[in-house]
C-alpha cells in the first residue's frame, strides 16, 4: 500500500493552535499543498495576519513575514517588489482585510500586485473573543452586536470579492466555501489557481473562503458548517467573479 | 484495500470526519481520551475502508493519513 | 569631485541611491515632496522601485517588508505622516529590521503649518511607537552633512538591524547649497543572511517576527535589543562642540537652529559675550558626555538649550547637565523661526543674573 494523502511538505510539524473544528486548519492545509505541487515551497514567503492565524508563520514551513493588522498586503508589497521572482501570499482574516486593512487590500488589487491572497470571511472577530466583523450578517449576535447586526447602526455586511473584481489590476477573484467535501476540492483548485495566477504574473489574485468559527457562532463545528452552507452562502454566492485570460 | 491511519494525540474531538465517511466507518472513540482531553477520531471496521481520504480531506488538524 | 548646488530634499534622495538604496515608498505631504518625486525619477533609471502607496501607513508597511527581504530601503514623511508610521516602526525595531526614515519636520501638533520646526524631538528620540525601543536619530544642520549622514544612517541601520531616522526640519529640506557626494565604499558588514528571500536548498527558513508571546521570551528579546543599544551609545555618539573652550553659556542646539546660535557667536563675540555651541549630532543616543564634561568646567556659568519647539530636547540637557549648572530654554514654535537679535536679548538676560 501506498500513501495517498498525507501531510503536506509546506506545512511545519506544529500542531495547530486552532479550536476543534476551526476551518483554518482545512485552509492552511489546502494552501500548503498547492505550494507543494506547484514546487515553489523554496521561493515562497508568506504574509502572516493579526488574529487567530496571527501564528500562522508556526504553520507554513517556508520563510514568513509579520505584518501589523490589516497591512499584509503592503509588506507583501514590499517583498514583491524587491523580489519579483518569489511566490508571495497573505493569508488574513475579515478584520484584517475588510475592517483595518481595506485600503491595503483595495490599493494592493487596484496595483494588480503579483500576490496571492487567502481570505478567511468567519463573520466574525475570533481571537479577540467574538465581535463583529465587516462581514458579519444582518441580525448575527456577537459581543459587539449583542441585539443582532442593525443595518442603520452597523451598516451591511460587505462583500470584498464584488468590490475587488471592479478593479483593472485584480485578474482572479473567486468565492469557496469548506463546508463539505465538494466544497473542499473546489477550494483547492481556487488556492492553486490563485497562486498559478501569480506565477503567471497575470496580477492580482485573491481567494475568499467562507469559514466557520464555532467557538464564537456558539455552536458545534459540524453545526457551524451547516450554518455556514445555510446562511452564508445566499449572502456571499460563490463562483468566479473575475478571470483575466 | 486501503487503511487510515489517526494521529490520535492530534485530534480535537471536532467529529467533522464522522459526517463525510461514504461508508459511515468514521466514529470517535468513546472509550479512550486522548492528551489533549478529547475523544479521537477512529476507524471500526477498517476492511470497509475504500480510502477515499473524504475524513483526511475535512480534518483541520492533519490528523489522518491515507494509503491504498 | 565638483561640487553641486542642490536642494536639501533632493541631496537626500540622491545621497540614498548613492548608498545603494534601489527602494523608496512614501507618500506626498509638505515639506518633502521632492524627495518623492526625485525618486520617482531617478529610481527606474538605477533599475530601484519607487512606489506611491496609498498611506503613510502603508509605505511603512511597504519598507517592514522589503527590509524583511533584505533591501536597502528608505521612507520619508513630515510630522504628521511619521505619527501615522508609529505603529510601523515599533514592528520593525522589533523585527530588527534595517531602514531610514525622514522626517522634514513641520509645525505641529495637530495639522500644524508647514513651516520648519523642531517639535517632533519627543517623538523620535523617547519612542513615538509603542514599545520598549529606540529609533537612531541623526540631526545634520547643512546639505552637505544631510548627504554624509544618509550614507551613514544606512550604514548603521544594517549594521545594528535597527531603524535610524534622519530628523530635518523643512528649512533644511528646502535650502539649496552646495554639496559634494563623496566616493565612500562604507563599512563592512555582514551579508544578511536572516532575510526572507525564500529557504532555497537546506537553509532553514527565515521567520521576520516581532510578536513573543510568552513574557519571559519578550523580555529577553528586548534585553537583547537594548544590548545592541549600548554598543550604538558607545560606537555611534556625534557631537560638534564649538567654541566652548572659555565660553561663560554654552547653548545646545540641533539642526536648523544651531546654525543661527552660531550667527548668535560671533554678534555676542562682537561685545564681548563668550556664547560656545553643543550641537547634538545624534539626538539618540543623545551626547551626555559632552554636557557633562563642559558642566564640570569652572568658567562654564549656564546653559541655554534653543529649539524650534517649546522644549524637548532641553529635558535631556537638564538630565546630562544634573544639576550643576543652571539650564535656560528660548524657543519659538508653530513654525516660527528664532531670530539671532532675540537668542542674544536672552543671552543678555541670563548673564543679567549672574
Amino acid at each position: 500500500m501506498a500513501k495517498v494523502f498525507e501531510r503536506p511538505k509546506a506545512l511545519t510539524d506544529k500542531p495547530f493552535h486552532y479550536c476543534p473544528g476551526c476551518t483554518h486548519g482545512i485552509v492552511h492545509r489546502l494552501v500548503a499543498e498547492a505550494i507543494d505541487e506547484l514546487g515553489v515551497r523554496d521561493r515562497t514567503i508568506g504574509v502572516a495576519p493579526v488574529g487567530c492565524a496571527v501564528f500562522a508563520y508556526e504553520y507554513f514551513n517556508c520563510d514568513m513575514h509579520e505584518a501589523a493588522h490589516g497591512r499584509a498586503p503592503a509588506v507583501a508589497t514590499g517583498i514583491k517588489r524587491v523580489l519579483p521572482d518569489r511566490v508571495v501570499f497573505t493569508y488574513q482574516g475579515d478584520g484584517d482585510l475588510a475592517s483595518i486593512g481595506t485600503a491595503e487590500i483595495v490599493h494592493a488589487a487596484n496595483r494588480g500586485e503579483k500576490i496571492t491572497t487567502i481570505f478567511i470571511n468567519n463573520a466574525i472577530y475570533g481571537m479577540t473573543g467574538g465581535q463583529m466583523a465587516p462581514t458579519s450578517l444582518l441580525g448575527q449576535v456577537t459581543t459587539t452586536s449583542p441585539y443582532g447586526r442593525q443595518a442603520d447602526q452597523a451598516g451591511y455586511p460587505i462583500r470584498m470579492c464584488e468590490m475587488l473584481a471592479t478593479l483593472e489590476g485584480t485578474a482572479y477573484v473567486e468565492r469557496v466555501s469548506v463546508h463539505d467535501i465538494k466544497h473542499i476540492n473546489q477550494a483547492k483548485k481556487a488556492i492553486k489557481k490563485a497562486f498559478e495566477v501569480q506565477l503567471s504574473g497575470k496580477g492580482f489574485a485573491l481567494v475568499e473562503v467562507l469559514s466557520t468559527c464555532p467557538t464564537n457562532w456558539g455552536m458545534t463545528p459540524v453545526e457551524a458548517l451547516e450554518w455556514l452552507k445555510q446562511n452564508m452562502i445566499p449572502y456571499y454566492p460563490l463562483g468566479v467573479l473575475k478571470e483575466v485570460e | 484495500m486501503a487503511k487510515v491511519v489517526f494521529d490520535e494525540e492530534r485530534c480535537k474531538g471536532c467529529e467533522l470526519c464522522t459526517t463525510v465517511c461514504p461508508k459511515g466507518i468514521v466514529i470517535m472513540a468513546k472509550d479512550r481520551i486522548n492528551k489533549k482531553g478529547y475523544h479521537p477520531a477512529t476507524v471500526k471496521n477498517m476492511d470497509l475502508c475504500i480510502g477515499c481520504a473524504f475524513c483526511a480531506r475535512i480534518c483541520p488538524d492533519v490528523v489522518i493519513e491515507v494509503e491504498k | 569631485m565638483a561640487k553641486l548646488l542642490m536642494k536639501g530634499n533632493e541631496a537626500i534622495a540622491e545621497a540614498a541611491i548613492q548608498a545603494g538604496c534601489k527602494f523608496f515608498f512614501g507618500y506626498p505631504i509638505t515639506p518633502q515632496n521632492e524627495i518623492p518625486a526625485y525618486m520617482a525619477k531617478r529610481l527606474p533609471k538605477v533599475g530601484g522601485c519607487f512606489l506611491q502607496a496609498e498611506s503613510e501607513v502603508a509605505a511603512i508597511n511597504m519598507v517592514y517588508g522589503a527590509a524583511g527581504a533584505g533591501a536597502r530601503v528608505m521612507t520619508s514623511s513630515s510630522s504628521p505622516g511619521i505619527s501615522l508610521k508609529q505603529e510601523g516602526l515599533s514592528y520593525i525595531a522589533g523585527a530588527e529590521l534595517p531602514c531610514v526614515i525622514v522626517n522634514m519636520v513641520r509645525g505641529g501638533p495637530g495639522l500644524g503649518g508647514i513651516q520648519p520646526a523642531q517639535s517632533d524631538y519627543f517623538q523620535a528620540t523617547k519612542g513615538g511607537g509603542h514599545g520598549d525601543y529606540h529609533l537612531v536619530v541623526l540631526a545634520p544642520a547643512s546639505v552637505q552633512e544631510m548627504v554624509d549622514l544618509v550614507r551613514e544612517a544606512f550604514d548603521i541601520a544594517d549594521q545594528y538591524r535597527n531603524p535610524v531616522m534622519i530628523l530635518g526640519d523643512g528649512m533644511l529640506g528646502q535650502m539649496m547649497e552646495p554639496v559634494e557626494f563623496k566616493e565612500s565604499k562604507g563599512r563592512d558588514l555582514p551579508p544578511k543572511t536572516w532575510a526572507t528571500t525564500g529557504c532555497k536548498g537546506d537553509r532553514p527558513r527565515n521567520i521576520i517576527n516581532s510578536m513573543a508571546i510568552d513574557p519571559q521570551e519578550l523580555e529577553n528579546k528586548v534585553k537583547a535589543i537594548y544590548k545592541k543599544y549600548e554598543e550604538i551609545k558607545k560606537n555611534e555618539t556625534m557631537v560638534e562642540c564649538f567654541n566652548c573652550e572659555g565660553a561663560e553659556i554654552i547653548a545646545a542646539a540641533y539642526g536648523t537652529t544651531s546654525r543661527i546660535i552660531k550667527n548668535v557667536i560671533e554678534m555676542a563675540r562682537a561685545e564681548g559675550i563668550k556664547l560656545g555651541l553643543i550641537r547634538p549630532i545624534t539626538l539618540w543616543p543623545f551626547p551626555e558626555k559632552a554636557f557633562e564634561e563642559w558642566a564640570d568646567k569652572e568658567h562654564v556659568k549656564a546653559f541655554l538649550a534653543v529649539e524650534m519647539s517649546t522644549g524637548q530636547m532641553v529635558e535631556d540637557v537638564r538630565l546630562s547637565v544634573n544639576g550643576k549648572k543652571p539650564v535656560y530654554f528660548y524657543g519659538r514654535t508653530g513654525g516660527m523661526v528664532p531670530t539671532p537679535k532675540e537668542i542674544l536679548a536672552e543671552i543678555k538676560k541670563i548673564r543679567g543674573g549672574f
